[in-house]
Order: C-alpha cells, then sequence, then structure tokens
C-alpha cells in the first residue's frame, strides 16, 4: 500500500499539468477537428477533380488504356471544331430557357396565390411540391411516353381538337420543348415554396400602407413583392443556371438510345461529355467539354446575376 | 430557422403598433380571403402535379395495346400486377438488388451527411476558433461549384481503386454536403442557447461530449429534416451512380433506365416499373410531406 502511494504521489501533479494541457487543445482543435470531414471531401472529391479535369484535358487520354503523352490544346480545338459541339451547346441552352423562364414566372405566381389567406394553407402547399418526389428518370419516362410520336397521350389530344400531330422525337424545338416540360414539372413547385418563404419574410405593413393609398392586388405584387423578393429571386435563378445547364437525365431518357437523337436534336452538353468519354471512350476530349461547360455556367451565372440585380431594384419601395 | 419564422413574429408584433395609427383598413384589405379564381388556378396545379402520376398508374395497369387503344378506358385496368412482376422477374433489371442498393446507399448517406453536418455546423454555430468567417464563407460559396463536372477525375480515380460498380463508389463522395453544413449551422445558430454549453462545459464534460450530450440532441429537429432531404435526394440521383455502378450492381434509377433500353419497348411493363420505384417516396410524402414543406420553406432564405 505505502509502496505504491508514494510514486503515485509523485506523478500527481504532472499528470494534472499533462490533462490540462489535453483540454486545452480539445478546445483549441475540436473545432478544426469537426469541421474537417466536409474540407477534406470537398478538397477530394470536389476541387481536386475539377481541377484535374484541366490536367486531363491536356492529354490524349483513353478510357482504358489511360494518361497517353500531353497534347496542349488540341483537345479544346478539337472540341470547338465539331458541329455537335454548338448544336450541343444550342440544345442546352434552349432547354435551359424553355425550363427556367416559364418555370420562375409561374412559380412567382403560384407563390403569390399561396400567399395569400388561404383555406387549406397546408394541403395546397404539398400538392404544389408533389412532383418534386418523382425521380426525374421516372418523369423523364413518363413524360417520353406521353409525348410519343405516334400514339402519345399530346398527339392524341391535338388530334381530338383538330391539330396535326408533332414530331416530339425529331422535331428540336418540340423535343427540347418536351425536356424542359419535364424540368417545369418537378421543380416549378419546390421553387413556388422558396419564393413564398421569401415573400412571408416581407414585412405586412408594407402592403398594408399600399392597400391603403390605393394599389391592388397587381401594383402590391410588382412594387413591393418583387423588389423585396430579392435575395430570394437571385438564389433561384442561380440555383435554376447551375441545375439547368447541367441537365443530363430528362435528355438521357428522352428515347431509348439516350444519345440525344439521330440528328442531336435534344443532345445537351452534359450528354455530349458523357457520349465523348464513356462512348468514344475518350476522357481527354470530355475533359475538355467539362471545362467548357464549366466556363459556360460561369459567365451565364454571372449574367443572371447581372440581370437579376437590375429587374428587382429598378423602381419599387425600398426600406 | 432563418428569416422566415425569426421575422413572421416580429412584423406580427408590429402591427398592432402601426394598427392604431389607421391602417386597420389597410389590413383589412390584405388579409382579404381570396376569391374562387385562387382556388380554381391551385386545384389546375394540383391537377397538373396528379395527372402524369395517374397516367403512369393507367398504363402500368394495362397491357401493352393500351396505349395504342384510342377508346382507352380512364380508369385503370387489372394488370399492374402481372406488369410489376414482369418487371421484377426481368434479370438484366435486377429489381431487388437495385431497390437494396438504394436503401442502403440512401440511409448510410443521410445518417453519414446528417452526422457530420451537425458535428461542423456545431462548431460553426457555438464554438470560438480562428478564420470561422471565412471558412464558413468558403462553404457556402461552394454550393455553387458545379462538381459534377468532375466526373472524369473522379470515374478515374475510383477505377484506379477498383470501386467502379461498387456502393462505396456512390456513398463516399456524398457523405457530407455544404448544404448539409450551412443548414445545420443556421438552425444550431439560433436553436441552442450558449449557456447550456458553458453549463457543459463548467460541469467537466469535454468538446465531443458537450456536443454529443448537448449539441447534437438540441439539433433534432433540423437533423431529421435533413435527413430527409438527403434521402430524397440520393433516392432519386442518376448521373453518378449510372456512371460509376453499370447496370450489374444498379440502385432504383439506373434499373429504371435499363428498363427502357431494352429493342421492344412495352410501355406498360415500363411504367409499372416507374411506379413500384415512386412508391417509397410516395409513402414518404404522404407520411413526411407537411415536414418537407416546411422544410424548404425554413431553408429558402439564403440571401
Amino acid at each position: 500500500m505505502t509502496s505504491s502511494t508514494l510514486p503515485l504521489r509523485e506523478r500527481t501533479p504532472r499528470r494534472i499539468a499533462f490533462s490540462q494541457k489535453l483540454g486545452r487543445w480539445d478546445i483549441k482543435f475540436s473545432p478544426y477537428l469537426y469541421i474537417s470531414p466536409f474540407f477534406l471531401l470537398f478538397a477530394l472529391v470536389g476541387l481536386f477533380p475539377l481541377l484535374y479535369t484541366g490536367w486531363v484535358s491536356l492529354h490524349r487520354w483513353d478510357l482504358i488504356a489511360g494518361q497517353g503523352p500531353m497534347v496542349w490544346f488540341d483537345n479544346f480545338t478539337w472540341v470547338l471544331q465539331q458541329r455537335q459541339f454548338w448544336i450541343a451547346l444550342r440544345n442546352t441552352l434552349s432547354i435551359f430557357l424553355l425550363s427556367a423562364v416559364p418555370q420562375i414566372v409561374f412559380a412567382l405566381l403560384i407563390a403569390a396565390v399561396l400567399d395569400t389567406n388561404l383555406r387549406g394553407r397546408t394541403f395546397w402547399r404539398m400538392s404544389v411540391l408533389l412532383p418534386y418526389i418523382v425521380m426525374p428518370v421516372a418523369v423523364a419516362l413518363i413524360f417520353s411516353n406521353m409525348f410519343g410520336d405516334r400514339y402519345g397521350l399530346v398527339n392524341t389530344t391535338l388530334g381530338h381538337l383538330g391539330i396535326p400531330a408533332i414530331q416530339w422525337h425529331s422535331d428540336p424545338f418540340a423535343s427540347q420543348f418536351a425536356i424542359a416540360t419535364m424540368v417545369n414539372f418537378r421543380w416549378t413547385g419546390y421553387n413556388a415554396l422558396i419564393l413564398l418563404a421569401g415573400m412571408q419574410a416581407i414585412p405586412r405593413d408594407l402592403y398594408e400602407s399600399a392597400a391603403i393609398d390605393g394599389a391592388g392586388r397587381v401594383r402590391r405584387f410588382f412594387s413591393i413583392t418583387i423588389p423585396q423578393l430579392r435575395p430570394t429571386l437571385i438564389f433561384v435563378i442561380i440555383t435554376a443556371t447551375i441545375g439547368g445547364l447541367q441537365i443530363f437525365d430528362e435528355p438521357r431518357l428522352f428515347d431509348q438510345n439516350g444519345t440525344g437523337g439521330a440528328n442531336q436534336q435534344w443532345m445537351t452538353l452534359t450528354l455530349y461529355l458523357y457520349n465523348l468519354g464513356w462512348g468514344q471512350l475518350d476522357f481527354g476530349r470530355a475533359a475538355a467539354v467539362a471545362w467548357l461547360l464549366f466556363l459556360i455556367i460561369v459567365v451565364i451565372g454571372l449574367i443572371n446575376l447581372a440581370i437579376t440585380r437590375r429587374i428587382s431594384s429598378n423602381g419599387g419601395v425600398q426600406r | 430557422m432563418t428569416a422566415t419564422s425569426q421575422k413572421q413574429p416580429m412584423s406580427l408584433a408590429a402591427t398592432p403598433r402601426r394598427g392604431r395609427s389607421g391602417s386597420r383598413r389597410g389590413r383589412a384589405i390584405v388579409a382579404q380571403r381570396p376569391g374562387f379564381l385562387a382556388y380554381a388556378f391551385l386545384a389546375a396545379i394540383l391537377l397538373g402535379a396528379l395527372f402524369p402520376i395517374y397516367w403512369t398508374i393507367l398504363i402500368g395497369s394495362g397491357d401493352s395495346s393500351t396505349i395504342n387503344d384510342p377508346t382507352m378506358s380512364w380508369i385503370p385496368g387489372g394488370n399492374f400486377v402481372k406488369n410489376a412482376l414482369s418487371v421484377i422477374n426481368n434479370e438484366s433489371v435486377a429489381f431487388w438488388k437495385s431497390l437494396g442498393n438504394s436503401l442502403i446507399v440512401s440511409t448510410v448517406v443521410s445518417a453519414s451527411v446528417v452526422f457530420f453536418s451537425t458535428l461542423a455546423g456545431y462548431a460553426f454555430a457555438k464554438l470560438r476558433f480562428r478564420g470561422k468567417r471565412g471558412l464558413l464563407a468558403f462553404v457556402i460559396a461552394t454550393m455553387a461549384v458545379p462538381t459534377q463536372l468532375g466526373v472524369v477525375p473522379l470515374f478515374i480515380a475510383m477505377s484506379n481503386f477498383g470501386w467502379t460498380g461498387t456502393l462505396g463508389a456512390v456513398i463516399v463522395p456524398a457523405l457530407v454536403t455544404a448544404f448539409g453544413v450551412f443548414w445545420m449551422t443556421q438552425y444550431i445558430g439560433q436553436a441552442l442557447p450558449d449557456e447550456l454549453i458553458e453549463a457543459g462545459r463548467i460541469d467537466g464534460a469535454n468538446m465531443f461530449k458537450t456536443f454529443w450530450y448537448i449539441g447534437l440532441p438540441s439539433a433534432r429537429p433540423a437533423a431529421a429534416m435533413l435527413a430527409l432531404f438527403t434521402f430524397i435526394m440520393t433516392w432519386t440521383n442518376f448521373f453518378w451512380p449510372f456512371i460509376v455502378l453499370g447496370s450489374a450492381n444498379p440502385t432504383l434509377p439506373v434499373a429504371l433506365a435499363t428498363l427502357q433500353a431494352n429493342y421492344f419497348v412495352d410501355y406498360s411493363v415500363v411504367l409499372a416499373g416507374v411506379l413500384l420505384a415512386t412508391l417509397p417516396l410516395i409513402a414518404l410524402f404522404v407520411v413526411a410531406g407537411r415536414h418537407l414543406v416546411a422544410g424548404i420553406m425554413q431553408g429558402a432564405v439564403k440571401g
């Protein structure tokens, strides 16, 4: 007993010092430890692949044979000389416009109606969100059936109205319209709820004093709601831009072949990237397309940011 | 959790004060119940949301000729079970395997995103450390980076590890998200009082114990919503699983794509498959739909 307490008494002060040090380290380094998983993962599967895409794009690089010699910007000049690239760019922009514009207009309209003093509020909000839980692949399969060229529901209905059938799968504009419809189906309600949240954060007394001044619903919407909604609008438009320009699922499944149509009627840039990389096994060129698409997203994102800023700061009540 | 829930009570509290100065009339105008037109509009939107799903049921329960039949009935037929069985028994689709894979991937990813996001959100919201603001701004900025465009090197890396065709290749890149970190930071910042953490520290709990017994329980409502959204996003994700898994070991969306890639497409079978893959989420929607609505609206005001 005595012999064992003696060394223990000797050690006690050092143990306190050590645990104190440990406690200080705990306080100092724990926060970094807690946030590190995100930064590690982002570096490994987000940032590094994006940068390494640049490296791959400067090489001849086969999916199976792997890295080949450095060819500098040959992949880029090759891609930029392809007619298919420009068609894909046109299609991507066309589908993006056909989906983003009506989507945001409708989402604003739906949000404005949901923002009134409705009966059965939760029910209506839920009903607007229903399409969101249908996976894009399923949406694509359902709509490519409804937009069938020969026996599709849409053409049958048009036939009843005496309108000639539309070639949804061979006409470029028609096919892009059909694909944009799929995107709108799934995302309009979701965006409406985001905009609704933004609308509810607008102080009610702004509306009340405007109402006293004789402003009607429509006037209140344009003079108060839209300018006050600016941050939310910017968020919705930027997310729609980043997501919309990378569209893949819907065009991939619009027909059985998945290559974007016999004449690339609805081939988008991401689909082109996939066809180059996993169809032709040419990773160098696929990586070049990825980098180009990245630049396009940045440019269009900035343009949209500028437009949104201007629209919502024109006129209106500023607090 | 963000501006929505904070501002609402504020503006409600502000109204009575103004009311006295004569804006009662204004309030009455603004609070008016909307007319018939508003309900008709919303009902039309609801029909638009329901119709494609109803159409899926209609075709998925018919037979291969239903779609060509100009006199087709608008009442579902009796062939759903038969069609569903031909999806399930189609060997190239691997239905049960894909369902199992989808469940595993979505569950593991949701659990991991919730844990790591809560941990990081707790640190950002409640702990003091150098460079916090800059790091949080960086997290938010990464939400605008189209990381999907890194597929080529990511695929090269996965095949170097020998991970292609395995679920790990889908799970690992999704283990924690910027959105999740941001979401939990917002919530914990306003839901968890600093005093509670201080009390825990004074009682001698170390940093992780304080997180585990005080931070984590207080974040439960937001964590549940984050889990719900992550589950849905993972369940419906197609691009990356399609590339890295292939049809040998698919998730449900990948398997559905295989279903359509046959030479002869029988849409009654394809849409029966669509219905099978969508039903779990429809069930989830019925149970948790109102939480989804609340979640989107709380996470919305990001500015």
